[in-house]
């Protein structure tokens, strides 16, 4: 436990988020780094697959080889300092679609997050074991979802702990109130993660909510708040871990918010350049949340150029991997339509799969 | 057997339900204390406690949103909304969420759950208390929507919805809480979902209706009989999975048919009925299928709401012409 509770203290203030490491990578006076050295340097090692992954990902889909799908390029600490805090074993992460390195840490294979966003049903068949929900296109309406999911497990005795994410944007939606809500109400061991990238798609911040902070609205629920600098993995980790354990404690729910910046365009059909202000994007560039991680383990000694070069290439070649097997897969036929739609199908249903089956060998 | 209105065999039905399977546990506005507005679930926190008879905060979306997560835990959650109504409110997570999580995980997360809601007209509600707006749920594949007319049905089919690993929207005619009686199986007797019941025998003209719409079609059948019209009643039980046989095979044997429901004409679930009918018994018709439905404009006060809600006379009236069309 790192000692920090995560709700508002008068020494920090609503607006300040709590920082572990600086820019710099030096950690702030007082304050420690609460993941072991070789956690430390998985979750960079995760963030880097992240980024990597986003730069190939933005090449396919413009070789027409991969479909729609959006970055993390810039939210990663969020993501990955969140993830951290969980035990892939007995939490769940119950995701938006910006989480890919969270999905990958709970054992989704990379290959299923892939197919999804070519547009394969296969996508959402996340093996069993793998404690995640499918990816939510829906804004918000998986956070009362993952509040039930969080209830269930302490209703049958277990203690698992659900940490669920969503953007600032998400956190306009009715369904956040009421999930925020809910949650206090049962006590639910649930951690709202609101990654607040400054946009929602073009809409900017200053124009979702006229609350200074996102996690500021958290006593209105009754529920503990905590504003984080969303580019320090070490502190989103910290501030999620802690919420973790006051959830696995019994102790309820608890809102953070994440402050980060999303470096460039919501998606791949998107043009940020159109909105996001350049002088804007400069000033987070020194803050970006792989560097500064990267700059804290070379200070350490617990990165060198040779790590460097064996990490890129390894995530490299499990890129390539992973392109090579759904590339190699055949794609999805008709049944695909009606396959998993209900347990077994309707007599009407099985007209309709024979009509457009017999269709198809026609074509 | 047993007689019982719909609300004795709804409440007994889960109450059985809830002392079979430990997994079960039932949600929603009301439902605890009170025992539901219409006392549905009355007695049934005392019996099982509060982690299994929840008092929900006011919020449809997150209801059935908490039901899906419940779901996904591996509990069977059993929604109510108060009334259909408000389901609007959660509209997106029954439609776009809890209908195709199945699909949307590839079998991962069937979604055992079940969604009450009381609707229909002839009580006087105040406004948005008797939509019946069962066709826009049609319109989510993946939910079955189940509308019984009778206690028979209303526990049979009950007793299915729960059980089933497939999500149900179970809608509950409210006018007949009370008003409508019947012999009720005691213990297990689920009814199966698809297949319609022919709740009169008739050889002139089908009635297809479902819902409070059965005792209405009923009641027109044996104003008919007078007139020495032989009327079929046909009780459709579930929308979706629909028995387009049982259906096709009830319209060709009178070759005529008149559908009957209390929701607005335009897109209703009665010309769902009127293209089956066509797709699968067009040749034995012998008059156009006619449908009596209530008027595209907004549910109105209750002072006219008799006006809106089809009544026997307009059943009658359908049926008369369908007869007599050469």
């Amino acid at each position: 436990m790192s000692g920090f509770t995560p709700q508002f203290r008068p020494e920090h203030g609503e607006a300040t988020p709590w920082t572990v490491l600086r820019p710099d990578g030096e950690l702030e006076p007082g304050r420690e780094a609460a993941l072991s050295d070789e956690q430390l340097r998985d979750a960079c090692e995760l963030t880097l697959f992240s980024r990597a992954f986003d730069e190939k990902g933005f090449s396919l889909q413009r070789q027409g080889r991969f479909g729609t799908f959006s970055p993390v390029r810039g939210q990663e600490a969020s993501v990955v300092g969140a993830a951290f805090a969980l035990d892939p074993a007995r939490d769940w992460v119950v995701p938006q679609y910006r989480e890919l390195p969270a999905l990958l840490r709970q054992g989704l294979p990379l290959e299923q997050f892939m197919l999804t966003f070519l547009g394969d049903p296969r996508g959402g068949a996340a093996p069993e074991g793998v404690n995640v929900l499918p990816i939510q296109i829906g804004l918000a309406a998986q956070l009362p979802q993952a509040v039930g999911l969080a209830w269930g497990h302490a209703l049958q005795g277990r203690d698992s702990v659900v940490a669920v994410f969503c953007g600032d944007g998400a956190s306009s939606e009715g369904d956040f109130h009421e999930a925020c809500n809910l949650a206090g109400t049962l006590r639910a061991p649930v951690v709202f993660v609101v990654q607040n990238n400054g946009w929602a798609i073009s809409t900017p911040r200053a124009r979702q909510s006229a609350a200074a902070t996102l996690a500021g609205r958290a006593p209105g629920y009754g529920i503990p708040g905590a504003l984080v600098d969303g580019n320090d993995l070490l502190a989103v980790h910290q501030v999620v871990a802690d919420a973790v354990a006051r959830a696995r404690a019994g102790e309820g729910p608890t809102l953070v918010e994440t402050l980060t910046y999303r470096l460039g365009d919501h998606n791949t059909a998107d043009d940020a350049s159109r909105y996001q202000p350049a002088e804007e994007l400069e000033a987070w560039a020194p803050r970006d949340p792989i560097s500064r991680v990267l700059a804290h383990l070379r200070t350490r000694e617990l990165w060198d150029d040779a790590h460097d070069t064996a990490v890129r290439e390894r995530i490299a070649a499990r890129i390539d991997e992973a392109v090579r097997t759904v590339e190699a897969m055949e794609p999805p036929g008709v049944e695909h339509l009606f396959e998993h739609v209900t347990e077994t199908l309707s007599p009407r249903l099985q007209g309709q799969r024979a009509e457009l089956q017999a269709q198809v060998r026609t074509r | 057997m047993t007689r019982l209105n719909m609300l004795q065999a709804i409440n007994t039905t889960l109450r059985g339900e809830l002392a079979r399977d430990e997994r079960t546990l039932v949600l929603g506005q009301d439902v605890g204390r009170l025992g539901g507005v219409f006392r549905a679930t009355d007695g049934l926190l005392d019996e099982f406690g509060p982690d299994r008879v929840v008092d929900m905060p006011l919020a449809e979306a997150s209801i059935v949103g908490a039901a899906i997560g419940l779901a996904a835990a591996g509990l069977v959650p059993i929604a109510e909304m108060q009334f259909l109504g408000f389901s609007h409110q959660a509209f997106h997570q029954i439609g776009a969420q809890l209908a195709r999580m199945r699909y949307r995980s590839q079998g991962r997360f069937p979604m055992p759950v079940v969604i009450r809601a009381p609707f229909g007209g002839g009580v006087r509600t105040p406004e948005l208390h008797s939509e019946a707006l069962e066709a826009q749920f049609v319109q989510s594949p993946g939910l079955s929507v189940v509308m019984p007319a009778t206690p028979a049905d209303a526990k049979g089919l009950l007793q299915t919805a729960v059980r089933s690993s497939d999500p149900v929207l179970f809608c509950e005619p409210l006018r007949g809480y009370r008003l409508v009686t019947g012999e009720v199986a005691d213990g297990d007797a689920p009814v199966p979902f698809g297949k319609l019941r022919v709740a009169r025998d008739g050889t002139d003209v089908t009635l297809v209706a479902w819902s409070a719409a059965v005792q209405v079609a009923e009641k027109a059948a044996e104003a008919l009989a007078e007139e020495g019209i032989s009327a079929a009643v046909v009780d459709l039980r579930t929308l979706v999975p629909l028995d387009e046989a049982g259906l096709a095979d009830a319209v060709a044997a009178t070759g005529r048919c008149v559908v009957v429901h209390e929701a607005p004409l335009s897109a209703g679930f009665g010309a769902e009925v009127v293209a089956t009918v066509n797709d699968a018994a067009f040749y034995s018709l012998e008059a156009p299928v006619a449908r009596v439905a209530a008027p595209d404009t907004p549910y109105p006060p209750g002072r006219i709401e008799d006006h809106f809600v089809p009544g026997v006379d307009r059943v009658v009236a359908a049926a008369r012409a369908t007869v007599k069309a050469a």
